[in-house]
């Protein structure tokens, strides 16, 4: 039976393969190598950019293109990285549930997908209404995108014919494949479903950053051919590994929302601890990315930086440079919501008592960090507060709004979370090995050290050194907080294996209020995505394609910050109104109504 | 019911939040429009306006001075180019034609890699590859009359004879109507918006920006007035701080700012004390 499931698994890791061999690219360039099409066609046979004018942008009903593609291009985003994220953690509690043989895991899984189910429907939809966006407002600009991206535009069809096929299997076929065997059928299913979606994303993604870093394009604005150069353009990995991060965290704090909702309807003891459950596992997967993100992020932008400085001085220090207060505060908000959550959720047993003394030290230090990650280095202030003030930034604060500061709030941040979430743990247990006082010893050392060098790195280098070692600290920096997430992580795990239980862990006690905080990570992290959505698009300012196609429509302004904060704010808005629709859409499916003396007696 | 109203009203009550700050919480700045070429009139152009349009490209739409200054090290200074041109067309690493300093410097705006300074190349290339685009691609796109003034300007920053000629005809239309599609953009109010726009942190220390190239300007007030403040800004050279060169600040920021720009610039300045 053994080898049966594994030869099983390596047929369905092979068709995959097999499936996904066509994208290796000899197909990709035969189709790509066709003649373009004639209106657009370059001297040397490639794909000419077009240059255009005005009246190039079509102006139907009084719509304004821009807001019309920006909306419908974040809704669907909003929506495709919800579908993609949630298959990625079904599989995920799927395979605990099997190892574990706890039935629980499988419920729960089984009602993630099926929210997500609806979802799919719904991004199909706002894709295709992106799709009609693109080709009324902007025509030539995307005549010329699938000139260049008619190959895997083509596979993107076919793949979604898949994604859509394996869906559906995945989600009808669930307690038909139970079982031996069927199970493991079923969940190389949810393998194949997460590989095919994150193909369909990285295609996606490979159209967006060619809009960003365009590659395969001659000093003349002629595309040769070569799809592939256009697909591994310069910042698509970089973007590739920044969505796949931010697509999990997303994904658990809208399942977190959901699982709150429903721990708040709720009236039943088992329903509320079924959801308080559901809630917490969402919440934890939604922080396991979260923690990571922030250096996903500083990768990407170390890569717009070393593919054009300008997009980058554009990015950090021109009209942008106030977006990243913004930011600050919708991370602050996540963090500090996240920890908060974990805090409520510690009263769900009584052995957490002892750590209860922490928690204002935990959440003095997290605020503070917030409080130095938002401080500004420019204040805005009337002349009057100016001379008052003796200068345009504060003798105390003012060093507080380099990056040197930035960076070292931030990590700390994540260490205190890291803390926050390893008090939770521990909250109910005792741990029963024999080396438990060396292991807690180990971890006060591991911790006081690392924040010791955060803090060291941050200032010494940050402001009693050159320029270039500002920021080469910053990758030590990051290290180190790796460094402690993962050795406390190994080091507790062994430690509070087999540990004994103080009391039991109740779920379904937390105050109401901490499901607010589930509601708040998922707003914020909804808002947070619409506003760095604004700017991966914002730093190629008046261009569609960066210095290859000019924007010269009416709307080729950097609109300001409040501006796209207005517009985002609509879309965060129609989101989770469409997000309350899926909710509720899926639970129908459930209800029954008794037409009494509606239908005939036999 | 009752929950549902609570949680549409708490992720209202958030998006507003969110919303309110980032329209009322930070400086409301308005970007720079879209670079346009410049509309020039090659028939009465003389030597001095033709380097004046040169420098106003070279900080301006050319954005040399975002990466070819002394304070973030991105790219060699060009102060003395015109000097060390013949020294760097005999080294061996050269790969170009040029045979003077004017055809060295126009063919480093063409093709910089060229010839790429030690320590400016791009990473991974041992100096063989400039980072530098060329400047009539993508969102530089200088046009032949720019470029011949960048070139002008930068020998006579070097103290050299200027050699380059003035182009007799433009090439390319200009494309003046661009801008006439929109309305001119209203005086700004925000002295950030107006340091932003005239990048005098690109020279200057002052909030935010930590120039080297001009005078500390973070307590300015406290040593000058505001007719001192007022005459440098429109005619940089008439008094030059000691230890500074002359004409190393544009003299045509008079003529970018409305009147009212220039008042609260000035305000701005004179409060920094």
């Amino acid at each position: 039976m053994g080898r049966l499931i594994r030869f099983a698994a390596v047929l369905l890791f092979v068709g995959f393969i097999a499936a996904l061999l066509p994208m290796d690219f000899p197909g990709l360039s035969a189709l790509a190598n066709e003649a373009p099409p004639a209106e657009v066609a370059a001297e040397g046979g490639g794909l000419q950019a077009p240059k255009l004018e005005q009246h190039d942008y079509p102006r139907i009903a009084g719509v304004n293109p821009r807001i019309a593609v920006w909306l419908a291009a974040q809704l669907h985003l909003w929506f495709a990285a919800f579908v993609l994220a949630v298959p990625i953690f079904v599989f995920i509690i799927e395979a605990i549930g099997m190892r574990t043989r706890d039935e629980r895991y499988d419920k729960m899984a089984y009602e993630f997908i099926k929210v997500s189910i609806t979802a799919y429907s719904i991004t199909a939809i706002l894709g295709g209404l992106l799709l009609f966006c693109l080709v009324l407002f902007y025509p030539d600009l995307f005549t010329f995108l699938a000139g260049v991206f008619k190959g895997s535009m083509f596979y993107y069809a076919l793949l979604f014919f898949a994604e859509s096929a394996t869906l559906y299997l995945y989600y009808y076929g669930w307690y038909w494949l139970q079982g031996g065997f069927k199970k493991w059928v079923h969940l190389s299913l949810g393998l194949l479903l997460n590989g095919v979606g994150t193909m369909l994303m990285f295609l996606a993604n490979a159209w967006v950053t060619f809009m960003m870093s365009p590659a395969g394009i001659d000093a003349a604005g002629a595309f040769a051919g070569d799809e592939w150069a256009a697909i591994h353009n310069f910042l698509w990995n970089p973007i590739n590994i920044h969505r796949v991060v931010a697509n999990i965290a997303f994904g658990g704090s809208i399942v977190g929302a959901y699982a709150a909702f429903k721990f708040l309807s709720a009236t039943a003891a088992e329903d509320r601890a079924h959801y308080d459950w559901m809630g917490y596992t969402a919440n934890f997967i939604a922080i396991s990315a979260l923690l990571p993100l922030p250096f996903a992020g500083y990768y990407l932008t170390a890569e717009i930086y070393a593919y054009s400085q300008q997009m980058g001085i554009t990015l950090m220090g021109g009209i942008f440079a106030w977006l990243f207060i913004i930011q600050a505060v919708l991370i602050g908000t996540l963090f500090l919501s996240a920890n908060y959550y974990l805090w409520c959720g510690m009263g769900r047993s009584e052995g957490a008592e002892r750590y209860n003394k922490y928690i204002k030290y935990l959440a003095i230090v997290i605020v503070g960090a917030f409080l130095v990650w938002f401080t500004p280095h420019t204040l805005v202030l009337s002349n009057a507060e100016l001379k008052a003030l003796g200068g345009p930034y504060h003798k105390y604060l003012g060093p507080l709004g380099l990056m040197p500061a930035k960076n070292t709030a931030v990590n700390i941040m994540i260490v205190f979370t890291t803390l926050s979430f390893l008090f939770y743990r521990r909250a109910n247990k005792i741990p029963t090995v024999a080396w438990a006082s060396a292991g807690n010893a180990i971890q006060v050392a591991l911790f006081t050290a690392g924040i010791l060098n955060i803090l060291f790195l941050g200032i010494y280098h940050g402001y009693f050194t050159n320029t270039v070692y500002k920021v080469a600290a910053s990758i030590p920096q990051v290290l180190t907080t790796l460094i402690l997430i993962v050795a406390s992580g190994v080091i507790d795990s062994l430690m509070y294996k087999d540990a004994n239980v103080v009391a039991p862990l109740r779920w379904g006690r937390v105050p109401d209020r901490s499901q607010y905080a589930l509601f708040l990570l998922a707003v914020a992290f909804t808002w947070l995505m619409g506003l760095m959505g604004y700017i991966r698009s914002g730093i190629r300012q008046h261009w569609h394609v960066t210095e290859v196609v000019r924007d010269n429509s009416l709307d080729a302004f950097t609109p300001t910050l409040g501006y796209a904060a207005n517009v985002v704010s609509t879309g965060a808005i129609l989101f989770m109104a469409m997000a309350l629709f899926v909710f509720w859409i899926s639970q129908v499916s459930g209800r029954k109504t008794v037409p009494a003396g509606y239908w005939r007696q036999s | 019911m009752k929950n549902l109203v609570k949680v549409v009203l708490f992720a209202i009550l958030t998006v507003g939040f969110f919303a309110g700050f980032s329209n009322f919480g930070i400086p409301r700045i308005e970007p720079a429009p879209p670079p346009t070429e410049e509309v020039v009139d090659l028939s009465t152009m003389t030597m001095e306006s033709f380097i004046a349009l040169g420098e106003r490209v070279f900080n301006g739409k050319g954005t040399c001075m975002l990466c070819h200054n002394e304070v973030g090290g991105r790219a060699p200074t060009l102060g003395q180019v015109t000097t060390v041109a013949a020294e760097r067309i005999a080294d061996a690493g050269y790969a170009g034609g040029a045979t003077n300093a004017e055809t060295y410097i126009y063919e480093s705006l063409l093709e910089p890699s060229a010839y790429v300074v030690a320590g400016f190349g791009k990473a991974g290339t041992q100096d063989t590859e400039s980072p530098m685009p060329d400047v009539r691609s993508g969102s530089v796109d200088l046009s032949e009359v720019e470029i011949d003034a960048v070139v002008a300007y930068l020998q006579d920053l070097g103290g050299v004879d200027v050699t380059v000629e003035i182009p007799t005809e433009a090439g390319e239309e200009p494309t003046a109507e661009e801008p006439a599609a929109a309305p001119p953009p209203a005086p700004l109010t925000d002295p950030a918006a107006i340091v932003a726009k005239l990048a005098c942190g690109a020279c200057h220390k002052m909030p935010g920006h930590e120039g080297q190239i001009g005078p500390d300007l973070t307590a300015i007030g406290a040593t000058r007035d505001r007719a001192h403040l007022r005459r440098s800004i429109i005619d940089p050279n008439a008094e030059v701080a000691e230890g500074f060169l002359a004409n190393m600040m544009p003299p045509n920021y008079g003529d970018q700012l409305y009147a009212s720009e220039l008042e609260v610039l000035v305000e701005f300045l004179a409060g920094m004390q």
